[in-house]
C-alpha cells in the first residue's frame, strides 16, 4: 500500500480521547478563569472608563489635527532631538492623526479583552469533501451537458471553435506593437563621431588637454548632446554617450583598446557599466580602477578597461580621442562597439 | 407561517430583530441572507498572536489603497522636462521631469502631502514584510497542507505581485535612486535571450529612459497590479472563511473542531481594533521617521548615480544575487547570452518562487501524507520541514546581506572583493549546515518535551537525602502543556514495496516506489515518538514514590 488511506466514515471524529485522523490525545478544555472585571463591578467600571477615555482622546486628537493643519504654516521647519530638522506641520498633523487612529484601536482591543466574554467556544468543522453520490451527480450533469451540446461528437465544430479561440487573443498582442520602435541599431550607436568635442557634463564647456590634471577624472558628454536632448526631449543619448576622462602617466598605461587612442596619457571611456548600465563613478587614482557603485564591477582603466572584479563580463568601451588645432579634446571617431549592458543580438 | 407572512415583513418581525432590523429586513427580503449572516456572526476563530501577521498584511494593503488614492490627486506621471520652481530651495532652477517635480510638490507644497507619501511608503514596506513573515508562519506550522494548498499558491502569487507593485511604485517619483533601480531593471529585461531587446524597447517606448515609462508604470502600479492583488486577496480571505482557520493543538482542540472566539463581537472588536492599531502606528512612524527623502537624491539623469545605492529592502536579495554571480557571458553564433544577468535575476528567482508555490505538493509527495490537517504542527515536531525552511531562509539571508555588501564593506572597512568571495562560498556552505543544526535543535526540543511529560518540570527546589545525595523536585506539567506536547500527529512513513509480488512477478514500479519510500523515511527519520500511556503511568508512579520516600526523611535545603 503506497498511499495513506483516509479513515472511512466520519473523517474527523475523535474516539476514546484520541483523534482518529492524527492519533493525537485530546484533552478536555481547561476550566474558565474569571477576570477581575467579571467579578468586581468596580474593576469593570474602571475598564469602561479607560476605554471611553481612549475614544474621547481620539476625538480630541482629530481636533488637534485640524488646528495644526490650519495654524502651522507648511514652511515652518523645526529641529527636534533625535528626529532632526522636520516640517512642523507634517510632524504635528501626523502625530495627531496617528494618535487618533491608534487610540480607537487600543480602545477597541481593551474593550474586547476586559469587558467582552472571554469564554472560548467550540465549533465543529464541516467536511470539505463532497459525498460520493454528490460527486456522481455532478459528473452526470456534466456528461448530460456535454452530450446535449454535442461537443464530443461534432468534431468539426469543436476543432474550428478551438482554432478561433486560439487566434482571438492575437489582436490583443498585435495591438501592443506601437508601444515602442523596433530595436534597429539604436543600442549600437551613440552620437559620438569624428571631431566632436568632449565637453564637461554639467556646464558643456570644451576641455583643453592641458587643463586635465594628472590623476584627475572629468565627467564628459559630446558637445552635440544639449541640442539633441532638446530636440528629442529625452535623456536617451545621455544614457549612452556619457564618458569619463582620466589622465595618467603614459608610462603607467599597460594597454589600450586601440593604438594611440589616448592623448598624452588622457584616456576616455564610456561611463555606462557594461553589466547593467549604471553610471560608473568611483575612480581610484592610485590603481586606476573604476568601480560601479551598483554591483561593484571593477575596470582597470590603465589596462584597456578590462574587468578585474565583479559581475560585469565585458571591458569598458574606450573612446579614441585627440585634440583639435586649439588643443581641445575631440573624438577620433565614435565608439567601435555598443556601450552599456548586454543584449541578445549584441554578438 | 403562512405564505403571506413569509413574503411580507410585519412590524412585529422588525421589532424582534432590534433597532437595526429595518436594514437587516431590507437586505434579507432581497438576498435571504439571514442564515449566512448568522453563521458569519457566530463564526469562531482561534486565537494566537501569529495569526495576526496576515492581518497586518491585509490592513497595510487597505492603508496603501487609501493613501495611494490621495497621492494620485497630485502626482503627475509625465516625463516632460520642467524647470523646478517650487518651495524646496536647493532644487530651484533644476531641470527635472514633471513626475519628480509633482512628487516634490506633494512633499513640500501640499499640506499633509509628505505625510501621505510617507504613510504610503512605510505601509508598502510593512506590506511586503508582513506577507513574508506570514508566509514563514504558514510554512513552519504546516498550515499549507491539505486542504489549504490552493491558498498557499494564491499567497505565493500575492508575494510576487507585492514585490512588483512595490518596485513599480518605488520607481514613480523618478528620483536619482529609483531611476538607477529602473536602469538595472531595464538592463535585466534587455538581457533576456531572444525577446529581451524587443520587450525592453516596447516597455520603455524605445531606449532607456525614454519618455513613456512613468505613465506605463503608473497604470501598472495603480490599476493592473492592485486589481489583481484585490481579487486574489478576496479569494484568499473567502477560502480562510470557508475552510475555517487552522489552530494549534491544545485542550479541547481536535482535527474536527475550532476553539476560539466568535467573530461578533470579539473579533469585530479585536481585529477591527487591530486595523486601527496598524494604521495608527504606520501614521506615527510616517510622522516621525523620514523614508525615501527624494529631495536629497535629486532628479534622475542616466549619467549620475549615488554611491551606496540601495533598493528597498524587499529587492535586496535580488540585488545580492546579481552582485554575487561570477561574470559569465557566452557569445554564440552572433548572439549574446548573459549568464551573469539571467541566472541571478531570472533563473534563481524563478526556481525559488516555483519551489515555494509547489512546496505543499513536494512535501505531500515525499511523505505520502494525503490526510487533511487542521491542527498545526509545532515547528519542532516537523524537523525536516523546519530544517528545509531554515535552509531556504539562510540562502535568502545571505543574498540579502550580499545586497548590502558595499555598505557593510564601507562600515567595517572590509575588502569588497574578499567579502564577495566569502558570500559566494557561504551561499552554498551555510544552508546545509543550517539544515542539520535546525533539525538537531528540533529533535532536542522534542526530547525535552518528552522529558517534561515523563518527569515533569524542574521546580528549582533541591532536596538533600540522608545519604548526602541531592535531588531536585519535579512537578507534573499542566494539562494545557500536555495537550500542546501530545498534539503531535502520528507520522507514517511509506512502506517499502516488495520488489517481487506474491506470485513472484517483478514489480515494474518497484524502483520508483522504493525511492519514494526512502524519501518518506528520510523525511520522517529521527522522529521521536511521544511516550506511551504505560510509560507515562509508570513514570508518574515512580516520581510519586521517589518524592514520598525523599520527603519523609529529608529536609529541604534550597528553595529558589
Amino acid at each position: 500500500m503506497n498511499e495513506l488511506e483516509h479513515p472511512t466514515g466520519d473523517p474527523y471524529g475523535a474516539k476514546d480521547g484520541k483523534d482518529l485522523v492524527s492519533g493525537i490525545t485530546v484533552f478536555p478544555m481547561e476550566p474558565h478563569v474569571l477576570r477581575k472585571a467579571d467579578i468586581d463591578p468596580k474593576a469593570a467600571r474602571r475598564a469602561e472608563r479607560q476605554v471611553a477615555a481612549m475614544f474621547t482622546t481620539s476625538s480630541l486628537m482629530i481636533i488637534l489635527f485640524i488646528v495644526a493643519f490650519v495654524v502651522i504654516p507648511n514652511t515652518t521647519i523645526i529641529t527636534v532631538p533625535v528626529i532632526g530638522t522636520v516640517n512642523a506641520n507634517h510632524l504635528a498633523t501626523g502625530f495627531a492623526f496617528g494618535m487618533a487612529i491608534l487610540l480607537i484601536g487600543i480602545g477597541a482591543i481593551h474593550w474586547a479583552k476586559k469587558l467582552m466574554p472571554d469564554v472560548e467556544v467550540t465549533q465543529e468543522r464541516h467536511s470539505l469533501t463532497s459525498r460520493d453520490d454528490e460527486r456522481q451527480a455532478v459528473a452526470e450533469s456534466f456528461a448530460r451537458g456535454k452530450a446535449e451540446s454535442g461537443f464530443g461528437e461534432r468534431k468539426i465544430i469543436r476543432r474550428s471553435l478551438l482554432g478561433a479561440l486560439a487566434l482571438f487573443p492575437v489582436p490583443l498582442i498585435v495591438l501592443l506593437r506601437d508601444l515602442g520602435p523596433l530595436p534597429g541599431t539604436r543600442l549600437r550607436e551613440t552620437i559620438w563621431d569624428k571631431g566632436i568635442h568632449l565637453v564637461t557634463d554639467a556646464t558643456y564647456r570644451k576641455i583643453k588637454a592641458s587643463d586635465v590634471p594628472l590623476g584627475g577624472l572629468i565627467n564628459a558628454v559630446p558637445e552635440n548632446l544639449l541640442e539633441i536632448e532638446h530636440d528629442e526631449g529625452t535623456l536617451n543619448q545621455r544614457g549612452k554617450a556619457s564618458i569619463i576622462i582620466v589622465r595618467m602617466d603614459p608610462a603607467e598605461i599597460v594597454s589600450q583598446q586601440g593604438e594611440t587612442w589616448d592623448y598624452q596619457g588622457i584616456l576616455a571611456f564610456s561611463k555606462i557599466c557594461t553589466h547593467l548600465g549604471c553610471p560608473t563613478s568611483l575612480y581610484q587614482q592610485r590603481t586606476h580602477h573604476l568601480l560601479c557603485p551598483c554591483h561593484q564591477s571593477t575596470f582597470d582603466l590603465s589596462d584597456s578597461g578590462n574587468v578585474v572584479f565583479g559581475p560585469a563580463a565585458r571591458r569598458m568601451p574606450q573612446l579614441a580621442i585627440t585634440v583639435d588645432s586649439e588643443g581641445y579634446l575631440v573624438a577620433q571617431s565614435g565608439f567601435d562597439q555598443p556601450v552599456g549592458p548586454s543584449f541578445w543580438e549584441r554578438g | 407561517m403562512s405564505t403571506t407572512q413569509d413574503s411580507v415583513a410585519t412590524p412585529a418581525n422588525t421589532n424582534a430583530a432590534g433597532k437595526n432590523g429595518g436594514v437587516a429586513t431590507f437586505i434579507d427580503d432581497r438576498l435571504a441572507s439571514a442564515n449566512f449572516t448568522k453563521r458569519l456572526l457566530d463564526k469562531v476563530f482561534p486565537d494566537h498572536w501569529s495569526f495576526m501577521l496576515g492581518e497586518i498584511a491585509l490592513y497595510s494593503f487597505i492603508i496603501l489603497l487609501l493613501s495611494g488614492t490621495y497621492l494620485t490627486l497630485w502626482y503627475n506621471p509625465s516625463m516632460t522636462e520642467v524647470v523646478y520652481n517650487g518651495s524646496y530651495v536647493p532644487l530651484k532652477g533644476v531641470k527635472m521631469s514633471e513626475a519628480f517635480s509633482s512628487t516634490l510638490a506633494i512633499s513640500f507644497d501640499v499640506r499633509g502631502g509628505l505625510l501621505l507619501r510617507q504613510i504610503h511608503h512605510w505601509a508598502a514596506l510593512f506590506f511586503v514584510a508582513a506577507i513574508s513573515v506570514h508566509l514563514l508562519r504558514v510554512f513552519f506550522t504546516g498550515a499549507f497542507r491539505k486542504p489549504r494548498e490552493i491558498n498557499w499558491v494564491i499567497g505565493t502569487l500575492l508575494l510576487v505581485l507585492a514585490l512588483l507593485e512595490g518596485f513599480s511604485g518605488y520607481s514613480l517619483p523618478d528620483d536619482l535612486l529609483s531611476g538607477t533601480g529602473l536602469r538595472i531593471a531595464q538592463g535585466i529585461i534587455q538581457a533576456i535571450p531572444l525577446v529581451g531587446t524587443y520587450v525592453a524597447m516596447f516597455l520603455f517606448g524605445g531606449e532607456f529612459p525614454g519618455t513613456d515609462i512613468m505613465g506605463r508604470l503608473y497604470s501598472i502600479h495603480i490599476l493592473l497590479i492592485p486589481g489583481l492583488l484585490l481579487g486574489l486577496i478576496t479569494v484568499h480571505l473567502i477560502m480562510v472563511f470557508y475552510q475555517k482557520h487552522t489552530q494549534f493543538p491544545g485542550p479541547g482542540r481536535t482535527e474536527s473542531n475550532v476553539v476560539g472566539f466568535r467573530l461578533f463581537p470579539i473579533y469585530m472588536a479585536k481585529a477591527g481594533g487591530f486595523f486601527f492599531v496598524v494604521f495608527g502606528i504606520t501614521v506615527l512612524i510616517a510622522a516621525f521617521v523620514t523614508i525615501n527623502p527624494i529631495w536629497l537624491y535629486g532628479p534622475y539623469t542616466p549619467s549620475q548615480v549615488t554611491a551606496g545605492s540601495q533598493p528597498d529592502w524587499y529587492i535586496g536579495w535580488l540585488d545580492g544575487a546579481v552582485r554575487l554571480m561570477p561574470n559569465l557571458e557566452t557569445s554564440l553564433l552572433g548572439y549574446t547570452i548573459s549568464w551573469n544577468i539571467i541566472v541571478p535575476a531570472l533563473v534563481v528567482p524563478g526556481i525559488m518562487f516555483t519551489a515555494l508555490g509547489l512546496y505543499p505538493w513536494i512535501e505531500a509527495w515525499a511523505t505520502g501524507d494525503k490526510r487533511e490537517h487542521h491542527l498545526l504542527d509545532r515547528p519542532r515536531n516537523a524537523p525536516t520541514r523546519t530544517g528545509l525552511g531554515v535552509m531556504a531562509l539562510t540562502f535568502y539571508m545571505i543574498l540579502q546581506i550580499a545586497g548590502g555588501n558595499d555598505v557593510i564593506a564601507a562600515a567595517f572597512n572590509l575588502s569588497i572583493n574578499s567579502m564577495t568571495w566569502t558570500f559566494r562560498f557561504l551561499l552554498f556552505a551555510l544552508p546545509p549546515i543550517a539544515f542539520v543544526i535546525t533539525k538537531r535543535i528540533c529533535l532536542g526540543l522534542q526530547r525535552r518535551d518528552n522529558d517534561k511529560l515523563l518527569h515533569g518540570y524542574e521546580t528549582g527546589r533541591v532536596l538533600r537525602l540522608p545519604s548526602g545525595e541531592f535531588l531536585e523536585i519535579h512537578e507534573p506539567i499542566g494539562d494545557a502543556e500536555k495537550a500542546m506536547i501530545l498534539g503531535k500527529a502520528d507520522v507514517i512513513p511509506l512502506e517499502l514495496p516488495a520488489a517481487v509480488d506474491a506470485n513472484g512477478v517483478r514489480n515494474p514500479k518497484a524502483a520508483k516506489s522504493i525511492m519514494r519510500a526512502k524519501l518518506s523515511r528520510w523525511y520522517y527519520s529521527d522522529v521521536i515518538p511521544t511516550p506511551t500511556d504505560e510509560e507515562m503511568l509508570e513514570s508518574a508512579n515512580h516520581a510519586e514514590h521517589e518524592l514520598h520516600a525523599a520527603q519523609s526523611n529529608t529536609k529541604e535545603i534550597a528553595n529558589h
